[in-house]
């Protein structure tokens, strides 16, 4: 059996005892654990002391201030059928909900969720396994397996929340030492496999907002897996249209699409400001969409499949999501 | 059959109720007073030299016991007599990344952990092969320590008939290349051994094994130590599947640390280790070609495997000869020849997976049938009708043949999916396809040479009504303890809840032979039934005498002993028992059974593959692909399987079911491969990374039973363990091309794999060299 390393656990109540707790070097939040426990187990990290956080009331969902506020602590199966996540933030419902499998999503928490570390084949293995490689830029070593030559770890993003928040304007609030702060989500992420977030050493991420929508929206989260079950995202789109009116006829406002699983960050794809005018369910806007996904991300032979394949099929899985939004007609979310 | 009226019925299994409780003590619940733990240090490289090996540092750290290594374990062993070809641990160089090179016994597994990571070894690293082609061509490398011939492991070449004047005479020869890739087992119980000698000096070693006996014998043989003082015993498993059919290195580290230590000591693999040691499906490039006259019948046919085997030989040289021997029913060929290949590479071991070295050949003589009925505009099914081979004959590889119900499952199979209606209105996209099989039930010589019987049974009466029933065959999930208990109490007149079922302890039990080659049911089934016979006999005799009636007027059943001509006279079983005991002395009857030598070819090689009796199995697929993003989802699966008697009906269908699911993982999804361009390291060695389908992944699968009971057989049972794995491939690959026109001739059938053919035949329908399918062209629908 694999085993972990040894560490001690903190218990804290409160915010400030957490935030006191982090300050130890070596420490490391732990929310549900379904990934840090088993990259320990690879170890992936050898912390001093687990921050253990599901004592902290950090669980609440609400509207506020405009917003839908997620503490950092809810848990994916919870958010997946909650009332007000469907109602206002239906693609992260979707997302939530298409976390790993069922047991996992008992345990695994949004803040978890968003701060899951970056994956590659080269990586997430045993200590043997990366022995026989050799290491790598993200584990003892100093060559990257994935991309021959460089310099820079490209380990994907594996969370199926982040790129729905993204796409949603989100922002995150954490609390360290200095107090707290928010930033939002889409600046959050940095192109950096070793280390992806933009959490600083003894922060902790308390709370997710997304702004309620200003009109008429139509959102979806797209996943593809080998299985229909258990597995990371290989293929990983949100997609959220502001449109002028509640239909899906309507002229789209604005349009936001955020793909997950390629490097370590969420991609936002630009050039879409031409698409402002134009009606969702016109096949046209799909395939001008899908074009910009296509010639914009190109997922890597980071994950364990084949990488070409993905390429191929991310166009297809983009018009695919929006025929189900335009099928969905005026029954979204 | 007896008069019990159990054979036949839907019955729970014997260990079901401790199973779903999760009371039962698999090998890794067991904790013994002062037991270490032991854990193996494995070579990171995948082919080297080992210079020198320090335990020093390991033995200095805290709660470390003892460390051995290659050295004191030098003996040389293989499940295969004939090839003794790898040691417990490396001893001069390793083959593979995971291959063992020293054992730790320590207080716990962290300090095992420890004592792993602090021994220091040197190596040399030497070239490694990967490619199966390369290493035979291959003279200043020999990966295997004990190779005889390179890196040739075994080839076989036998022709029966006249080949190439058949095929140059077929109006049409099907000829093309096939690969199936490698697959493991992936149990979920990862194996498990623990080990400890009492003060009489007899060690006992519980397993996770599948076949006992001969890791008995290799214990001995390997540690030296005297067989009588060594005893077996295999607790309840959680999967084996041919993944724990030979000895593994945990087993003789335990027994040889627990000697050195005196302690108890257990191991348990990893994940990563069931990985590293695999023994699993070998990967195989097979080129076959199959004539045909212009009415469908087969010709010839000609068939060139390269078996991919890794660094040992494990089963190799059967599953070398199985690779084709298998092939010689359930159709007539004419003439067949067969030339296979074994090399060894820098890999996990290949060897015996449910199904053994016959699953690949299966898929590419099915897959030439599917291509010969659409180039002769034929039903696939009527082509396989017409090419029956038939009951009671033999095969053109000599093989006796006796029941054969293979055409009632094509019947069943093409009545339940709806073949004939269905089939031709199915649309663009959707798809039926079939294919047939056989397996063995067993095989009519042992692994190594012996006059002795293949299985033995011991059954003993006791005074409150039950029986004890002693057999070494390993229950491995398959249901072999309730495939005794019911002949047991079919014979006896007893109800399933009397028989006490004592298996697989080598202290206790008669010898078997083990779970494997799906033997249990016909040679365990064949000596339990002689010896509840015998035992049936000494009790119906004594109410015979008592009554004044003849032995065969009594009847056996419902817990009573019942006078047929006049069944108003009963006496319960318990105080006949009394009776029969106070007349015989202790009732206890021992039954055996030996193969029969007459059912094999008279050549090289004609015994490997015999068997008693032969399975039959037919499949239909249906398949619905998504062609844009090449995904092929199975919707439904009708598997028919000729089991002869199915004595428990419910377990019968588990195995079908069972199969059909392992099959249909290897068919889209499975793929144990190596990744030679990263030193050689296993590619997915965890049960996230090497995908299997969930149940959201699982289509519906509908076991349909036939029974042409076999003479060999107890009651006419055939074995239903393996055979229904067999067609599941070739099936879903005959459906996916007749969904969209494409043929997938490399496993598994993923979706890069569908896409890029489904590209292939756009561009070739584009420029006008193929007619799209179905009417509907690629381009148009994409």
């Amino acid at each position: 059996m694999l085993r972990l390393p040894g560490f001690r656990v903190a218990s804290p109540t409160t915010i400030a005892e957490a935030v006191a707790a982090l300050a130890e070097p070596g420490a490391r939040p732990i929310a549900g654990g379904t990934d840090l426990l088993p990259n320990l187990k690879h170890r992936l990290g050898a912390p001093t002391v687990l921050v253990q956080l599901s004592r902290l009331p950090l669980r609440d969902v609400e509207v506020r201030a405009g917003a839908l506020c997620i503490g950092a602590g809810a848990v994916l199966a919870d958010l997946a059928e909650h009332p007000l996540v469907r109602a206002h933030a239906p693609s992260l419902a979707r997302a939530a909900g298409l976390v790993a499998g069922p047991t996992l999503r008992n345990l695994g928490t949004l803040g978890g969720n968003l701060h899951l570390d970056t994956r590659c084949r080269y990586v997430n293995q045993t200590p043997l396994w990366r022995e026989a490689l050799g290491g790598c830029l993200k584990s003892h070593g100093d060559r990257c397996h994935v991309v021959p030559g460089g310099q820079t770890c490209v380990a994907a993003l594996s969370s199926d929340c982040a790129p729905a928040l993204v796409a949603l304007d989100a922002t995150l609030t954490l609390h360290g030492p200095a107090g707290a702060r928010t930033v939002a989500l889409a600046d959050y992420y940095c192109a950096d496999g070793t280390a992806h977030t933009g959490r600083a050493a003894g922060e902790l991420a308390t709370e997710i907002r997304v702004p309620l929508a200003p009109g008429p929206r139509r959102e979806t989260y797209v996943k593809w897996t080998v299985r229909k079950s258990i597995d990371f995202p290989l293929i990983s789109i949100a997609m959220r249209f502001d449109l002028a009116d509640d239909a899906v006829a309507a002229p789209i406002v604005a349009a936001r699409v955020v793909v997950g699983a390629l490097a370590s960050t969420p991609k936002l794809v630009r050039k879409l400001d031409a698409l402002r005018g134009q009606r969702l369910d016109d096949p046209a806007t799909a395939d001008a969409i899908a074009a910009q996904v296509g010639a914009q991300c190109k997922p890597l032979p980071n994950l364990p499949y084949d990488a070409d394949y993905r390429r191929a099929v991310l166009p297809v899985h983009v018009r695919r999501g929006i025929a189900a939004l335009v099928a969905a007609g005026e029954n979204h979310g | 059959m007896g008069d019990g009226g159990v054979i036949g019925r839907a019955h729970r299994k014997v260990d079901a109720v401790d199973r779903m409780r999760g009371v039962a003590r698999y090998a890794d619940d067991l904790k013994l007073p002062g037991m270490l733990h032991g854990r193996i240090k494995r070579s990171p490289h995948a082919h080297a030299r080992i210079v020198s090996i320090d335990a020093a540092p390991a033995l200095a750290l805290p709660g470390v016991h003892a460390v051995i290594t290659g050295a004191d374990l030098p003996t040389p062993y293989g499940v295969i007599p004939w090839t003794p070809d790898e040691n417990a641990l490396a001893v001069t160089k390793v083959c593979h990344v995971g291959d063992g090179v020293a054992a730790v016994a320590a207080i716990d597994e962290d300090a095992a952990i420890a004592a792993c990571d602090a021994i220091r070894v040197d190596y040399e690293v030497l070239r490694a092969i990967y490619d199966p082609v390369e290493a035979l061509a291959a003279t200043d490398v020999t990966i295997n320590p004990y190779a005889r011939a390179g890196n040739l492991s075994k080839h076989v070449d036998l022709a029966f008939g006249d080949v190439d004047a058949a095929l140059a005479a077929s109006p049409l020869v099907v000829a093309e290349e096939y690969f199936f890739e490698g697959s493991t087992h992936a149990a979920i119980e990862p194996h498990c051994a623990l080990a400890t000698v009492d003060g009489g000096g007899v060690l006992t070693v519980w397993s996770s094994t599948q076949v006992s006996h001969y890791l008995h014998r290799e214990l001995a043989k390997v540690l030296g130590w005297p067989a009588h003082r060594i005893r077996v015993i295999q607790p309840p498993l959680g999967g084996a599947f041919g993944g724990k059919s030979e000895p593994f290195d945990l087993e003789f580290c335990a027994a040889l640390l627990a000697i050195r230590t005196g302690r108890p000591v257990k191991f348990l693999y990893t994940r990563e280790e069931v990985f590293l040691a695999h023994r699993g499906r070998h990967p195989m490039a097979m080129r076959y070609a199959t004539g045909f006259d212009r009415d469908g019948h087969i010709t010839a046919v000609d068939a060139r495997t390269i078996i991919d085997g890794g660094a040992y030989s494990s089963f190799g040289l059967v599953t070398t000869y199985y690779s084709g021997q298998l092939l010689g029913a359930p159709y007539r060929l004419p003439a067949f020849r067969f030339d296979s290949t074994r090399a060894y590479t820098n890999k996990p071991a290949c060897g015996p997976k449910r199904g053994h070295g016959s699953v690949q050949p299966r898929f590419a003589l099915e897959s030439q049938l599917d291509q010969a009925a659409v180039e002769l505009g034929l039903d696939p099914i009527e082509l396989r009708r017409r090419n029956f081979l038939g009951a009671d004959t033999r095969t053109v590889n000599e093989f006796a043949i006796g029941s054969c119900g293979f055409l009632e499952c094509l019947d069943r199979v093409e009545a339940a999916s709806g073949w004939k209606a269905r089939r031709p209105a199915l649309p663009h996209g959707r798809g039926l396809g079939v294919a047939g099989s056989t397996y063995i039930s067993g095989t009519n010589y042992c692994i190594y040479p012996t006059e002795l019987p293949q299985a033995a049974v011991q059954i003993t009466l006791d005074r409150s009504g039950r029986a004890r029933v002693f057999t070494g065959a390993n229950d491995i999930g398959q249901g072999s303890s309730t495939m005794v208990a019911v002949i047991a109490a079919e014979e006896l007149g007893l109800d399933l809840a009397d028989i006490r079922v004592i298996a697989a302890d080598s202290d206790l039990c008669p010898v078997d032979l083990g779970a494997y080659s799906s033997r249990v049911t016909l040679m365990v089934g064949n000596a339990c039934l002689a010896a509840a016979r015998a035992l049936r006999a000494k009790v119906v005799e004594v109410v015979a005498a008592r009554w004044g009636i003849a032995p065969g007027q009594v009847s056996l059943v419902e817990r009573q002993a019942i006078d047929q001509t006049d069944p108003a006279r009963r006496v319960p079983l318990t105080e006949a028992f009394h009776w029969a005991e106070a007349k015989h002395g202790l009732l206890t009857a021992a039954g055996s059974y030996d193969t029969p030598r007459d059912r094999h070819g008279a050549y090289r090689g004609g015994t490997i593959g015999a068997s008693p009796a032969y399975s039959f199995t037919a499949h239909v697929a249906e398949v619905e692909v998504d062609v844009a993003t090449g995904e092929a989802q199975v919707i439904a699966v009708w598997a028919a399987h000729d089991c002869g008697k199915a004595l428990s009906p419910r377990i019968v269908e588990g195995q079908i079911e069972g199969s059909v699911y392992m099959g249909l993982a290897e068919a889209l999804m499975e793929a144990h491969t190596v990744d030679g361009a990263h030193g050689g390291v296993v590619a997915a060695p965890s049960l996230l990374d090497y995908r299997l389908p969930t149940a959201l992944d699982t289509p519906a699968i509908h076991a349909l039973i036939v029974e042409h009971p076999d003479a060999q057989g107890p009651y006419g049972a055939k074995e239903a363990g393996e055979g229904p794995l067999h067609p599941i491939i070739p099936a879903i690959a005959a459906a996916i091309y007749d969904a969209v026109g494409v043929r997938l001739r490399r496993t598994p059938f993923g979706p890069p794999q569908l896409l890029a053919a489904l590209q292939a035949r756009a561009a070739r329908e584009a420029a006008g060299a193929l007619a799209p399918h179905k009417g509907r062209a690629l381009a148009e629908v994409r």
